[in-house]
């Protein structure tokens, strides 16, 4: 088995950190709802109260990983412009997609959307995470607060959604190769 | 943060700040992006590490501006209540502007 170091790093963003950040979503908006309601009474123990801030901190974390890694690493290999004369596009995705009516609204739609949107993800879930850092168990008592967070988070969701989805539907069609080729051992036919 | 006996002596005022500074930064990178996508002498400017291209000025423009206007009205409203219905609102629309100016259709209208 082998995997290129670019497959690599956008398997790193994309699988990792992106993925990993839509799975926490749907965690983060139940224990706000669950934690935080006005009828929920005392249910919110301290202790919980401390694994939803480390929650919320590694989501933001995670979020602004998967846009740090996609802007500043896997982006510059999409958007690489191949030199004069070349033929074969395939070190080069962008253009790849560019070159056939059937996929240029991957590029044109897809990235230039999931570009900037994804970016709203770590935005809305730091100031969640800060709200919940600084109120904590005070947010059942500030009901329009805490439902403001929630739909910030849910919206975050949908961002990171939006990005997830093209992501995955651009890099079917054009995958990000090249780098050094990673060679995993054990890999052969048994 | 919490004052004990009543949620009315809560301010609320942090919170209200972290809320619309999101809301004006999610706003500012629909807008740099539509901005650096009309005007090409923006685009240019909005290059600030050449192999990511426009886009590492309006991501970083965008962060800048909602950092600095979290750090103006947290100093504001920090132990504070304000109004937060108006601030909420106001908030919500600026982070569903924002997406919107996101998507190249509607950034293609203006």
């Amino acid at each position: 088995m082998e995997i290129s170091t670019r497959s690599l790093w956008t398997m790193v963003h994309g699988m990792g950190f992106g993925a990993l950040y839509l799975l926490a979503c749907s965690g983060a908006l139940v224990e706000l709802h669950r934690h935080y309601q006005p009828s929920a009474g005392d249910a919110a123990s301290s202790q919980d109260n401390v694994f939803l801030r480390v929650y919320l901190a590694v989501m933001a974390v995670l979020a602004w990983l998967a846009v740090l890694t996609g802007g500043y690493i896997v982006y510059p290999w999409y958007r690489a412009v191949p030199p004069a004369g070349t033929k074969d596009m395939a070190a080069f995705p962008q253009r790849l997609l560019m070159s056939s009516p059937n996929t240029i609204g991957w590029h044109s739609l897809g990235m230039e959307w999931k570009e900037h949107v994804a970016w709203l993800a770590p935005i809305c879930i730091s100031m969640a995470a800060y709200v919940v850092f600084a109120y904590g168990r005070s947010l059942k008592e500030l009901p329009k607060l805490r439902n403001t967070v929630l739909c910030f988070v849910w919206i975050s969701l949908a961002a990171a959604g939006v990005a997830g989805f093209f992501g995955a539907m651009i890099n079917k069609n054009a995958p990000i190769e090249g780098g050094t080729t990673i060679h995993i051992p054990h890999g052969e036919q048994r | 943060m919490k004052q004990p006996g009543s949620s009315s002596q809560i301010a609320n005022g942090a919170g209200a700040a972290a809320v619309l500074a999101a809301g004006i930064g999610s706003f500012l990178v629909g807008f740099f992006a539509v901005l650096a996508d009309k005007a090409p002498a923006i685009k240019n400017l909005m290059i600030f590490a050449k192999p990511t291209g426009p886009l590492s000025g309006v991501t970083t423009c965008a962060i800048v501006v909602w950092l600095l206007s979290w750090a103006v009205l947290h100093a504001r409203w920090q132990g504070r209540s304000v109004a937060l219905n108006r601030v909420a609102v106001s908030a919500l629309i600026l982070l569903v502007l924002g997406i919107l100016l996101t998507f190249p259709p509607v950034g293609d209208l203006l």
